[in-house]
């Protein structure tokens, strides 16, 4: 269940995600439709539908406001050790986490 | 002009109040959550007919409802701390407030004249009159140590002896709440019984409150008949070693399997069902599954297990026999299959499938679909019956 990760993975890992994030302009609004559409009824099933928390914590932006975006994708991609809060990486790309990960930060009402 | 708009209200007044209620027994009624609207709808069994839709709850995110001894009121808990009272046979919401900021289910007293809502935030459970709804008592969980925040609380129920259960998830304790005497809770704490405890149950005839542990193997078991014994850990030793697979959503330990001796419990982290012998609390077996089962529920007969998912397998519904406990059927009745809930002697089994917009209903003889109805991103499906069951 750890995961037990060095910081020259971590910088490596960053630096994927930086990289990738130029492909963020390639999602589709399909595409973008339907990550939404996880975040609100999948996320939201420890996050809350309207991401105002539950068992896991809200996903408000106040929240976030000292995380960067690639700490947060990275977040999403691999999930958070010694926590319920498992790793999305089999089922969204990078760019994809990168994306959601901006959403958040803004604010949405999914 | 005013005389004639009099006469009119005269006549209309006593329509709109009554017109719409029925006569008629509840027993076999039901609601359906839609989650996305803020709606429910008040379903009949029988003929398989939506009688209502009632909308204007709130965030019914993982919502639940219990009902009034007398099967006629719905308490619905949404997820924005709403507690609302509905009429199912008027199709009215008699009652609503917000009474949390963020909350988790509730359950009914023994006699059925209190409500209790589980709390994340503030942590804690707050009791009120079923009647009305006003305030009974107010019990704010175990402070974190990191700060002002309390504990997030879980698996609440009710018990005989009109107690209240409900365990802590950050602080790792399960509480007896006693109100017989409703304006002096009694509250017993058990500490230490395990890590974070997501989940928990009471067995069908209100002696055993079962805490499912994701922090850790094992679950934890409280002997009601002897509270003073304490909890204890049962299975500890499964699974140990293995690694554990990600939850992508957590089990529910609502639906208590039980089959002649036998329990059957959701695993945590890993894609089995759990075997449990009731007499001495030791594992039976360990069935392999789809994916990380969400429910376990037993048929009334106790014959079949139904089984649910959690993402990314929520299209599947498995059905095992309880006699062989080999797998029966497996199939796919569309995605986002969230709920299940039997008919109270069994014949039928009614589950909400999210993105088909539909509840599908699946003769429990045959396993085959026998009729579908229309809600709008259906979840939990709560049946009356669920009035004279301890727990539910």
């Amino acid at each position: 269940m750890r995961l037990k990760r060095s910081l020259p993975n971590l910088l490596l890992i960053a630096f994927t995600i930086i990289v990738s994030g130029l492909a963020i302009a390639d999602i589709t609004p399909e595409r973008q439709a339907e990550l939404i559409y996880l975040l609100r009824h999948d996320c939201g099933s420890c996050h809350g539908m309207r991401l105002e928390g539950g068992l896991g914590p809200a996903l408000k932006p106040e929240r976030f406001r000292h995380w960067s975006t690639e700490t947060l994708a990275m977040t999403i991609l691999y999930g958070r050790s010694g926590t319920p809060m498992p790793p999305w990486g089999p089922f969204i790309t990078e760019p994809e986490a990168l994306w959601l990960a901006g959403q958040l930060k803004k604010g949405i009402q999914p | 002009m005013m005389r004639t708009l009099l006469v009119i209200l005269m006549f209309l007044s006593p329509l709109t109040a009554t017109a719409e209620c029925l006569t008629r027994g509840t027993g076999d009624l039901g609601i359906v959550i839609e989650r996305a609207s803020g709606s429910i709808k008040v379903l009949d069994t029988s003929r398989h007919e939506v009688l209502f839709r009632v909308e204007g709850l709130g965030d019914l995110s993982h919502a639940s409802a219990v009902y009034s001894r007398d099967g006629r009121y719905a308490f619905l808990f949404g997820r924005d701390g709403g507690l609302s009272k509905v009429d199912i046979l008027c199709g009215t919401i008699v009652k609503r407030l917000v009474q949390g900021g963020n909350s988790i289910g509730g359950a009914i007293s023994q006699d059925g004249s209190l409500v209790a809502v589980s709390n994340y935030e503030p942590g804690g459970v707050k009791i009120f009159s079923a009647e009305d709804l006003s305030p009974v008592a107010d019990i704010p969980a175990t402070p974190l140590e990191t700060g002002e925040k309390l504990s997030k609380t879980v698996g609440l129920v009710d018990a005989p002896g009109q107690r209240f259960a409900v365990s802590l998830y950050d602080t790792g304790e399960s509480w007896i709440i006693d109100m017989q005497d409703p304006k002096a809770p009694v509250i017993r704490r058990f500490t230490d019984i395990g890590r974070l405890p997501y989940d928990a149950l009471i067995t069908p005839d209100g002696r055993y409150y079962i805490t499912g542990l994701f922090g850790q193997d094992g679950l934890s078991l409280l002997d009601l008949w002897y509270p003073e014994k304490g909890p204890r850990l049962i299975l500890e030793n499964y699974g140990k070693g293995e690694e554990k697979l990600p939850v992508y959503k957590m089990p529910h330990l609502e639906g208590w399997a039980i089959a002649g001796h036998r329990a059957f419990l959701p695993a945590v982290g890993r894609h089995e069902v759990l075997v449990v012998d009731m007499s001495n609390w030791s594992q039976v077996a360990r069935i392999p599954v789809h994916g990380q089962p969400v429910f376990v529920m037993a048929r009334p007969d106790g014959r079949q297990i139904w089984i649910n998912y959690a993402f990314p397998d929520n299209d599947t519904i498995q059905v095992i026999d309880t006699e062989s406990l080999q797998i029966v059927k497996t199939f796919k009745p569309g995605k986002g299959a969230l709920h299940m809930e039997f008919t109270p002697r069994g014949e039928e089994v009614w589950i909400s499938i999210r993105d088909k917009d539909e509840i599908q209903v699946y003769d429990t003889q045959t396993l085959e679909q026998t009729h579908s109805l229309p809600a709008e991103k259906p979840s939990g499906i709560f049946f009356t019956s669920r009035a004279h069951r301890t727990g539910l």
